[in-house]
């Protein structure tokens, strides 16, 4: 049996935003009976251009369920340019991780994502220049490609449990490897040079930084959207905060907060910070 | 929550029975049977009649019985010992719907140099004989096909197949691991030369299992040691499991006809009440002749994976040829083998019932499953288009 979290047997048992939109602003559409999983994701958008309504409909295994569940969640009250950054790295991560065998489940979510705002701008989905590496399953090397990318993926079968090519017949593996090979060696080259060791702090200088980082980086994103954001406290490395306002009952804050905070206080304080929310 | 186990096809429950007389050989009498001393006597007097146990319930002869540890290596020793006994040769015949312990053991043995001809089956799951026959040639070593298929049910015509088979002398081989225990076998009266069998089919332990082979087959051992089983298998005997298989036999003997019976009576009864009361389900595998314990039925545009975990959700126990359940993305070969369509074979469920199900588990099951596959069409997105192109909605 898979070894689920609890967040993926959540999502799964009470899924969020089931259902189809019936005059969508976007629409994105993956996968299919033959592949043994599908996900049609519609959404509807705000007078500021913000992600109001998202729901889906899918076909599949309970971690595509679940995948296709945190997405719609995730990306409500995001605006568009936003929504476009969500990788599947970040579903799996909502829900708390996925078995690797399954993160092929997250990728379908952020294809369906990338479909659906390609509908919206009234593109097509750049399919050109690509060969079907995988026949089994329609696998491209474009998306090979990005799936190693994003994922720091070393080998076939990893290449398999993320975008399934190659889980067929298996004739494309020595392909699927020389494209492994190759998107290693540019990723090795584009590497930028280590970044320079970030100096040793005290705690007074430590929680200066984070009070300039928050009120510098964050808090006025946050205000403009009518929350706001309160450090309460520094132990060592955990940075414990506070949401006020609209955010203190956005269904989105867990991942506003982990995603973006922390990024933020990592870049510009320590890399070892790790982010608690203090609920009220 | 209750637990309602229709998953007897992957395992079953080891009978109160066989576990009692058991247990006094993992503790009073631990003596090695092939000692010279009372101590080991008195247990080796045991294993003998376990063999015998054994021995009458699949119509054999005891020195016709070799223990093993699962129906995985009674399938590798009976093909690899074969072929091992006729080195000049390299061709065998199987089908595309065997067990993994075949069916992989076939791929590698194709990778090493051996032809390995792969009988089809059609939508049903049943072979062309014809086929069969065409594939023999001079060069076969070994047919070897299974009894009754795991996923299906689906019983193959074995005697008809065996005297193909033995009409141009070639050793046959039947993988009888789901067969044993659901249906007669009478190996005197068969053409089988060797079958394999597994304890935890039969409500005996896992770790034990059978090869069968006929008086004055060409056999060579496959795990070589010591002089254990008249030298077909060496290994000390795995007393405790080898007596927990002879009283599973005797319990198995008792038992077929209620297994006939009631147990089939009650996958009938579950069968047609899915039937009646989920639309767009098919059955899998040829009906006339099927295990009396299994249901294979598809139910069209959901996931397997997803139906099985809604079921365990409140305690219902089956299992599914879906892709995800296996950790492979393709669904499993057997309905690939049949041409179970797409829209199907991802969410095909299998139920297979013992002796200790009762008909409130079947009413329990047929009240459930229906709200399960019909909010799961709910989320997919084909059953609305499904229902849109018949002019439903």
């Amino acid at each position: 049996m898979w070894d689920y979290t609890e967040k993926v047997k959540d999502h799964f048992l009470n899924p969020r935003n089931v259902g189809e939109i019936d005059n969508p602003d976007g629409v994105g559409e993956v996968g299919s009976l033959a592949c043994g999983d599908a996900l049609r994701l519609s959404f509807t958008l705000d007078e500021k251009k913000r992600i109001k309504d998202a729901k889906f409909k899918t076909f599949g295994c309970a971690s595509a369920i679940a995948s296709s569940s945190a997405l719609t969640e995730i990306i409500k009250g995001m605006t568009l340019d936003e929504a476009a950054k969500v990788s599947n790295q970040d579903i799996a991560n909502y829900l708390g991780g996925l078995p690797e065998e399954k993160m092929h489940c997250s990728v379908m979510g952020r294809e369906a994502l990338e479909a659906a705002i390609a509908n919206y701008r009234g593109q097509k989905v750049v399919k050109e220049d690509f060969e079907i590496v995988c026949k089994c399953f329609g696998v491209t090397d474009n998306e090979i490609i990005k799936a190693i990318r994003e994922n720091d993926l070393n080998t076939v079968e990893q290449v398999t449990y993320y975008t399934k090519a190659g889980g067929g017949c298996g004739q494309c593996h020595p392909k699927i490897e020389a494209l492994i090979e190759r998107v290693r060696r540019e990723m090795e080259k584009e590497a930028p040079p280590a970044k320079p060791e970030k100096k040793k702090l005290t705690n007074i200088q430590k929680i200066k930084l984070i009070e300039e980082t928050l009120g510098r980086e964050i808090i006025p994103a946050l205000k403009a959207d009518g929350g706001d954001l309160e450090l309460i406290d520094v132990e060592g490395n955990k940075v414990y905060v506070a949401l006020r306002g609209k955010c203190s009952f956005c269904p989105s804050s867990e991942f506003t907060l982990k995603k973006y905070v922390e990024t933020k206080l990592r870049e510009f304080v320590s890399d070892d910070i790790e982010l608690e929310e203090v609920r009220p | 929550m209750k637990t309602v186990y229709v998953d007897n096809n992957a395992t079953t429950m080891v009978a109160p029975e066989v576990l009692e007389a058991m247990l006094p050989y993992f503790s009073e009498f631990y003596g090695n049977p092939s000692s010279m001393h009372f101590f080991g006597g008195q247990v080796q007097k045991k294993v003998n009649e376990a063999r015998e146990k054994v021995a009458d319930f699949l119509g054999a002869e005891p020195s016709e019985i070799v223990f093993t540890s699962c129906g995985t290596e009674s399938d590798n020793a009976a093909i690899l010992g074969t072929l091992d006994s006729y080195p000049e040769k390299r061709h065998l015949i199987t089908t595309r719907v065997e067990h993994p312990a075949v069916d992989n053991l076939s791929t590698y043995l194709s990778r090493k140099g051996y032809r390995v001809i792969e009988l089809s089956v059609d939508r049903e799951g049943r072979l062309d004989l014809d086929e069969l026959r065409e594939s023999i040639t001079d060069e076969t070593i070994l047919v070897t096909i299974m009894y009754a298929n795991n996923e299906t049910g689906v019983i193959f015509p074995i005697g008809e197949i065996g005297e193909i088979v033995k009409a141009r002398g070639i050793p046959f081989h039947s993988d009888g691991v789901q067969a044993a225990g659901k249906i007669p076998l009478n190996l005197k009266k068969s053409t089988i030369d060797m079958l394999s069998i597994s304890g935890h089919k039969l409500h005996a332990p896992k770790g034990i299992g059978v090869l069968y082979i006929r008086k004055g087959t060409k056999f060579s051992p496959f795990l070589i040691g010591g002089h254990q089983e008249k030298g077909r298998r060496g290994g000390t005997e795995n007393v405790p499991y080898i007596i927990g298989l002879g009283e599973a036999c005797e319990l198995a003997k008792k038992n077929l006809e209620d297994e006939n019976t009631r147990v089939k009576a009650l996958r009938d009864y579950l069968e047609s009440k899915i039937l009646e009361k989920v639309p767009n389900t098919l059955v899998n595998g040829d009906r006339k002749n099927r295990l009396p314990n299994t249901l294979s039925v598809s139910f069209e545009y959901v996931e397997g994976e997803s139906i099985l975990l809604l079921l365990s959700d409140l305690g219902i126990c089956a299992s599914s040829g879906s892709a995800c359940t296996s950790g492979s993305l393709e669904p499993s070969h057997v309905l690939r083998a049949m041409g179970v369509p797409f829209t199907a074979a991802h969410g095909s469920i299998r139920f297979s019932l013992s002796i200790y199900n009762t008909k409130e588990e079947m009413d329990y099951i047929v009240e459930h499953l229906p709200p399960i596959i019909q909010r799961l069409r709910d989320i997919s997105p084909f059953w609305k288009d499904y229902l849109k192109s018949q002019g439903k909605q």
